[in-house]
């Protein structure tokens, strides 16, 4: 990948693109980078895209912006991850610095209500969708015990409601724990 | 002076919301609200409701209210600079760690089981959409499930998975086919 002015300008459309379409919460940013990068531009792995999940999920701030971080750092350095930080909060900033003006017209529109519910769904699927391709690709490798650490994390965020950093560093201590009996006993 | 109170209050705000999302809100409002009365609780509410509507981060959305009633524009740009500066860092940092070291087994084994628990927070946070998509008025009983949501999931995610259609098309075409069912009475 060579670093010039047209990688950075990607960097900058591509995020600023995604980040004026992530409706519905920070995790839908993860199935459009997802697109984006990892099978639109091919610039990034299915499982490098979840370890910058995870890296994104453990800092402070948010998904959206963690992520683009690591994207553009991937792609061009620390400039990279400038243009990507700029490109993901200019869409907001923009238009939150529109709406503010008159949010009380903005509200009562009917349609625009019967039109974010209906996106509500749609967000809905995206997710889904992405959660299945990565499902997956954790189900593909050959140690099938990560299908069991999968639903235990997941029945303690849903369940249990666990805080976020106690089950990614108690998974982060599952992993290690797995690999290291796989070792000493490989799995068949 | 006010410029350099948003600037810290923000670079508070986003050094301390860990878990992003609705977890910036209490620091969020301790800092607007309670210390420095930039905004009332009824206008952080708002806040809320804007940032259901809008894209982009609540902690974003609410540097660029908040900095443009108190200061403009400028006071925007400076709201929303303060809140991604600890990101900034600490992702940066962590992204250089990540690929300098993750080659190492111990990082790979660690990346092991972070992995499968991206794929389930990821799915929680579709569970818990899906069900306020399909019950928008938090009761979660048959008779109160909005069936044209379900079907709009439905296809929309039949469309996903079969057709690999981009993902922000699909979510559109869900806001769009919203609006035609209740033109033509259906919902």
């Amino acid at each position: 990948m060579e670093r010039n002015f047209t990688l950075y300008r990607k960097l900058f459309t591509s995020t600023f693109y995604l980040s004026a379409f992530t409706f519905g919460g920070g995790y839908v940013i993860v199935p459009l980078m997802r697109k984006e990068f990892v099978e639109k531009l091919k610039w990034i792995d299915e499982k490098e895209m979840m370890d910058m999940v995870a890296i994104a999920q453990s800092s402070p701030g948010a998904l959206a912006v963690n992520a683009s971080v690591i994207i553009g750092y991937r792609c061009g350095g620390v400039l990279g991850a400038l243009v990507t930080v700029f490109g993901t909060i200019l869409p907001p900033l923009i238009i939150l610095s529109v709406i503010s003006y008159f949010y009380e017209a903005f509200v009562s529109i009917k349609w625009i209500q019967i039109m974010l519910f209906g996106m509500q769904a749609g967000v809905a699927a995206v997710i889904c969708d992405v959660v299945w391709t990565m499902a997956k690709e954790v189900a593909s490798q050959p140690q099938k015990i990560y299908i069991a650490v999968m639903l235990i994390a997941f029945f303690a965020n849903v369940v249990l409601h666990l805080h976020l950093l106690i089950i990614i560093i108690g998974c982060g201590i599952l992993g290690f724990l797995i690999e290291r009996y796989a070792k000493r006993r490989p799995i068949q | 002076m006010i410029y350099l109170q948003l600037l810290l209050s923000f670079l508070q705000i986003g050094l301390l919301s860990i878990g992003g999302g609705y977890a910036a809100l209490p620091i969020i409002q301790s800092q607007v609200v309670d210390l420095h009365h930039w905004i009332t609780m009824r206008e952080f509410a708002d806040i809320l409701t804007i940032s259901q509507m809008t894209p982009g981060p609540i902690a974003i959305n609410g540097a660029t209210f908040v900095g443009t009633k108190i200061a403009g524009l400028p006071g925007a740009i400076v709201a929303s600079v303060g809140v991604v500066i600890p990101s900034f860092i600490i992702v940066l940092t962590l992204a250089f760690i990540y690929y300098k070291y993750r080659q190492l087994d111990t990082i790979q084994a660690v990346l092991k089981g972070l992995r499968p628990a991206v794929v389930a927070l990821i799915a929680s946070a579709g569970l818990s959409l899906a069900m306020s998509a399909f019950w928008p008025d938090g009761k979660m009983q048959l008779a109160t499930i909005s069936w044209e949501s379900v079907g709009l999931f439905a296809v929309a995610f039949f469309i996903l998975r079969k057709y690999k259609k981009s993902p922000i098309v699909v979510m559109f075409l869900c806001g769009v086919g919203a609006v035609l069912l209740s033109f033509f009475g259906i919902s």
